[in-house]
């Protein structure tokens, strides 16, 4: 076995895989919501439908979107491997559950995780896959050469009935938790702890993990209460 | 005080073993272990089975006591080991569970006695530095920073228990790992061989069968020495580095 | 009665060690390979010869009744480790060391040997920082000293309160390399439970596996024995749980001598007994009394008042407070050598001034420590005329940053404030200087039975200065057999690989198997514990802090008849054929017996007061210890005789280089 697959192999590097990918769906979360404000504006979907077409059709973009998409496979399913190989390490369970003393969080990484994945699957289906290949309405802007796809439109139909709102928002406290739990734990496991600094890390990583679904959480709210 | 105890009998590491309930009159001053030596004095008595359990110097430094109390790797209090637990801490009417530390690379011996064999292994792999008797320049050859000399001790502080795999909600062993490596890679001494030492030790950590770490921080915690996990990082560092840049060319 | 010869070489004092190893026998490299050694225990002397014989290329066998090689007792030393290395420029040498130490010994101990200590005590701390041991360093980033047990010099070298710990770590480290190696084989959860001798030599042992209960055969060319102390004896001390002297003992069933069985150190500063279900003592660093002062109440009315609670520590009026170490001893005072603090804590108990429940407890008291502390931290900070309050909230301060660890673990145990109430403690067993007679080569009579550590009657005479024990383990372990096993080793190399299938090795395991069956058998009623805590009791009573004639025969019947109503009605519940703990105490409880019977014998033969052993009967007209030079300047080893009773034999001990003289701290 050469280096590499023996690193990628072992606990830590495995570790690492998850913390590594997890920070970059952390930087993608940002932008992502930067983006998705944009349905917040009042112009009739002009800003939201124009950035939607900009991200679909950058080549630059579109390159980095399958790096996500792999990203969030191997987070996904590496995830779930550690998840498995960590229940069977203790096949005899204790008797006596009082004495857990770290987060639930911390603990329920993978079941969140599973959580998000399927609100990720239902969020994808829902709008990536049809402004990818579903049969969207085309709406045409002043000062545009051509139509775009309106995703805007989608979005609001969607937003409109209450249970799908509800799914959004449970699925953004399970992005909190993970976050939560997730954000400064890809820190320590890059190797990154220190009195001066950890600190730090972690004070921002819970104004990350509050902010971001918060944001997220917004729009369907918006969309629902007061559009 | 009267006390109900749920204690883990299991005849040998094949046995499936389960909870028994006894009474025990305990008082104060007693120390955990010593309210257990009245229970197997009692158990003795009826010509009972006594209920086995790891113990030796009884002053907290030996890391042979082992069990979970309530739930908890060596009990309710913190920086705490179950020899130096006292039944002050308990009230008149308690029922407190006593189960032995759980992981699949910790097999039962008996009742609460596990095997903690594998961490002599992780050791074994690596967790020395390789120096042979006699060879050894002037003790005041190479100065060591205090601060780094303390950081090295608080690593080195381990008492090797077990606490931390039977804390850890993965049965981990990084925690124990860890402290080994940081004692060893922050002296000048160690570090020589530092990344060696971070790859074998953490592949045998591997092969042993614990889980990973997920930074639950519980090892922390329940630690009787309170070893910081900033040595896990700083272990997640060292294996970084000797993974990717290593200075052996080999390979 | 045999005059037994150590061995020491001729020449110099100061070159004996240094000639004799230029000029001993070596065993060649392609030899070494096909010798092979038992090594039983691994505490700081085993651990550390059985690393140092794997690289040096002997074939290794290495055994401990642990789970794990790290849980030996020399894990729980607190203070620290001498060595000679005069870094602090005070004028300390090995031959200063060398003094102290026979001094503060009685002049019990052998002068070669102590000198050879003395001169490789530098070593072991070179060989222990390139180990990784870190011990504290000062600012600068070199190695930091403090001064120990009353000596004159800073030459301890010490790693926070947990010395032992950290030396132990780096010896099982460096064992664990030599079992990644194979190198040495490792065995652990292992009792050693008989010697096996082959032509007179040491071949082999008889162990059990704790786990399954399986006997085992094991051969080797030679044996040795890192096996501790035997302070269990008295059921409590300050050793762990699982100390025992089996391993010593079945050598000595075997034909070696126990030296100077009755040496024995008491520690003044130990906490208490607080009931009759306690399991063990915990001692607190003799370091405490460089700021504690030791007292008891003068009137009995007041001793009344403080054990049914009615009155507290601190509201006895200055004058109405004994500090009797003061009083005794004024050069000296609260910092009296161990063994005498610990006689005039028992002397001030036994007159009726005992401070708890029990009677026997004397105080410790901080209180004048933070009101000295405190006004100086104050004036330092710029207060000159601070209240009650400030000086209180200084001193706690300082007296937190010397002692805060030990103040946290006593208030852990006992549920009490030191830094509110004064703290009350009481002397225990704790170590124990005698052990198998050894010479020069720390070979006992036996040939090709070595006992190194604790386990052999040692360096430190009838009594161990503070922070020697290390030294004297890991200078053993490390720098003196590796070397002196070479001189039994190299007639050895023709001797091909022993088979454990001989007649000697299959009678030595039938009779083990016998013992065992044989304790079972006995089927009584009574609890292995509750005939360890009678043993203890009568250990203590007649023959622990201060000893007499009348008591010690007494001793000798009541041990005498504990020992048949061990064997008439001791109850081993369970199996022998599985991890059974009862079995494992039973045997060595009845091995605590025959032994407790030579030490009263060796206590009662001993007429003179020396180091541990104090005769009431040989004192000055101060109650101070009398020693008996003329008659008794010598060790006495004791041969186990089954028909006649245990035969004393003698090694004359010859002062050449210091001048005995009589101890005194007035």
């Amino acid at each position: 076995m050469n280096w590499f697959l023996r690193f990628f192999t072992s606990s830590i590097g495995r570790k690492l895989i998850m913390s590594l990918t997890g920070l970059f769906l952390i930087v993608f979360l940002v932008i992502h919501l930067i983006g998705n404000l944009q349905l917040l504006n009042d112009d009739n979907g002009l800003s939201f439908n124009t950035y939607a077409y900009f991200m679909t059709t950058n080549g630059l973009i579109k390159t980095v979107s399958y790096g996500l998409y792999l990203f969030i496979l191997l987070h996904a399913f590496q995830g779930i491997l550690i998840a498995k190989v960590n229940k069977s390490s203790r096949k005899n369970r204790y008797v006596s559950n009082q004495g857990q003393v770290a987060n639930w969080e911390s603990r329920n990484m993978a079941i969140l995780g599973i959580l998000i994945f399927a609100f990720l699957l239902m969020h994808m289906g829902d709008f990536w896959l049809k402004m990818k290949m579903g049969q969207l309405d085309m709406v045409k802007y002043d000062g545009y050469d051509h139509p775009v796809k309106d995703l805007y439109g989608r979005v609001s139909i969607a937003f409109n009935q209450l249970w799908i709102v509800a799914i959004y928002v449970i699925g953004q406290i399970a992005l909190y938790l993970h976050l939560k739990h997730g954000f400064a734990s890809a820190f320590q496991t890059l190797g990154w702890n220190h009195p001066k600094y950890t600190p730090l890390i972690k004070s921002v990583g819970l104004v990350y993990a509050i902010l971001i679904p918060l944001g997220f959480a917004l729009i369907p709210l918006y969309i629902y209460f007061v559009k | 005080m009267k006390l109900t105890l749920q204690i883990w009998r299991q005849n040998g590491p094949q046995d499936k073993g389960k909870i028994e309930n006894y009474q025990v009159d305990a008082t104060e001053e007693m120390s955990f272990l010593e309210m257990l030596d009245v229970l197997n004095q009692q158990l003795i008595e009826e010509k009972k089975d006594p209920v086995a359990f790891d113990h030796d110097c009884r002053e907290g430094i030996c890391g042979a006591c082992s069990m979970v109390i309530n739930g908890r790797p060596h009990g309710p209090q913190k920086a705490t080991t179950t020899c130096q637990l006292h039944m002050r801490h308990f009230k008149d009417g308690d029922t407190i569970v006593i189960e032995p530390f759980r992981a699949n690379a910790f097999p039962v011996v008996k009742d609460l006695v596990v095997d903690r064999s594998a961490f002599d292994r992780i050791i074994q792999s690596g967790g020395y530095i390789s120096v042979n008797t006699g060879q050894a320049p002037d003790g005041n050859d190479i100065p060591i920073e205090k601060g780094i000399s303390a950081t090295a001790f608080d690593a080195a502080a381990c008492i090797g228990c077990g606490a931390c795999v039977a804390a850890c909600p993965n049965a981990s062993a990084m925690l124990f790992t860890s402290a080994k490596v940081s004692h060893l890679a922050l002296l000048p001494q160690g570090a020589v061989e530092g990344e060696r030492r971070a790859q074998s030790m953490v592949a045998q950590m591997d092969k042993e069968g614990f889980g990973f770490c997920s930074n639950t921080g519980a090892c922390e915690i329940e630690c009787p020495k309170e070893i910081s996990i900033s040595n896990i990082a700083r272990l997640n560092r060292q294996y970084l580095k000797s993974s990717i840049a290593s200075s052996e060319i080999n390979e | 009665m045999k005059k037994l010869d150590p061995k020491v070489p001729e020449g110099r004092l100061a070159d004996k060690w240094t000639d004799y190893k230029g000029t001993m026998n070596l065993v060649a490299p392609n030899n070494k390979r096909n010798i092979e050694v038992i090594v039983v225990g691994t505490g700081l002397a085993g651990a550390s010869a059985a690393a140092t014989l794997g690289e040096l290329g002997y074939k290794v066998k290495v055994f401990t009744f642990h789970d794990s090689p790290r849980r030996a007792h020399s894990i729980a030393a607190q203070g620290g480790i001498n060595a000679a290395k005069n870094y602090q420029n005070d004028g300390d040498s090995i031959y200063r060391l060398f003094y102290d130490t026979i001094k503060g010994g009685d002049y019990r101990s052998r002068e070669a040997n102590v000198h050879r200590l003395a001169e490789v005590s530098a070593n072991i701390i070179d060989q222990c920082v390139a180990q990784g041991v870190p011990f504290a360093r000062e600012y600068g980033g070199l190695l930091a000293n403090r001064s120990f047990g009353g000596v004159q010099v800073s030459r301890t070298f010490y790693a926070r309160g947990q010395t032992g710990q950290q030396l132990l770590i780096g010896a099982y480290q460096a064992l664990s390399r030599q079992v990644a190696t194979g190198q040495v084989e490792l065995h652990t959860r292992h009792e050693m439970l008989d010697l096996v001798l082959e032509e007179g030599k040491a071949r082999g042992i008889i162990t059990r596996n704790l786990v399954t209960g399986e006997i085992e055969r094991h051969a080797a060319h030679c044996v040795v024995l890192g096996t501790g102390g035997y302070g269990n004896v008295f059921y409590l001390s300050t050793n762990a749980m699982g100390c025992n002297v089996t391993a010593a003992w079945r050598a000595v069933k075997k034909g070696a001598l126990m030296a100077n069985p009755c040496y024995t150190q008491i520690h003044p500063t130990c906490i208490p007994v607080s009931g009759s279900y306690q399991s063990k003592l915990t001692l607190m660093s003799e370091s405490l009394r460089n700021d504690g002062r030791v007292w008891v109440p003068k009137k009995k009315s007041d001793v009344e008042a403080i054990r049914n609670g009615s009155l507290k520590a601190k509201d006895i009026a200055e004058e109405d407070r004994d500090y009797y170490l003061e009083r005794r001893y004024p050069a000296f005072g609260n910092l009296v050598p161990r063994d005498v603090a610990s006689r005039a804590a028992k002397q001030a108990c036994d007159s009726g001034h005992g401070v708890n429940k029990t009677g026997l407890a004397v105080f410790l008291d901080f209180a004048s420590a933070i009101q000295r502390y405190g006004k100086s931290e104050a004036f330092k900070h710029g207060i000159t005329d601070p209240d009650q309050e400030t000086i209180l909230k200084y001193g706690e301060q300082v007296v937190e940053q010397k002692y805060g660890n030990l103040f946290e673990m006593y208030e852990k145990i006992t549920g009490d404030d030191p830094y509110k109430t004064p703290m009350k403690i009481y002397p225990a067993v704790h170590y124990t200087m005698g052990g198998l007679w050894v010479d020069y080569n720390l070979e006992t009579n036996v040939p090709g039975l070595f006992a190194i550590g604790e386990c052999n009657f040692s360096d430190h005479g009838a009594n161990r200065l503070g922070a020697s024990a290390l030294m004297q383990g890991l200078a053993d372990g490390y720098f003196v057999l590796p070397y002196t096993i070479g001189q039994f080793l190299s007639h050895e190399i023709r001797v091909p690989k022993l088979k454990n299938d001989s007649p000697a090795f299959l009678e030595a395991e039938k009779a083990v198997v016998e013992r065992i069956d044989g304790i079972f058998a006995v089927n009584g009623n009574k609890s292995v514990e509750s005939f360890h805590r009678e043993l203890g009791l009568i250990m203590w009573e007649y023959c622990g802090m201060s000893r007499n004639a009348e008591g010690l025969k007494k001793a000798q019947k009541l041990i005498q008849d504990l020992r048949a109503e061990f064997h008439r009605d001791v109850f081993i519940p369970g199996d022998k054929n599985e991890y059974n703990p009862e079995l494992e105490k039973a045997l060595r409880v009845a091995d605590f017996m025959e032994l407790g019977e030579v030490m009263v014998l060796d206590a009662l033969n001993r007429e003179e007061s020396a180091g541990g052993h104090f005769r009431e009967e040989y004192q000055t007209a101060e109650g101070e210890a009398m020693r008996n030079d003329e008659d008794f300047t010598h060790v006495a080893a004791w041969e186990w005789n089954e028909e006649s009773g245990p035969i004393r034999h003698v090694e004359e001990l010859q002062f050449e280089n210091v001048e005995l003289k009589v101890r005194s701290y007035k």
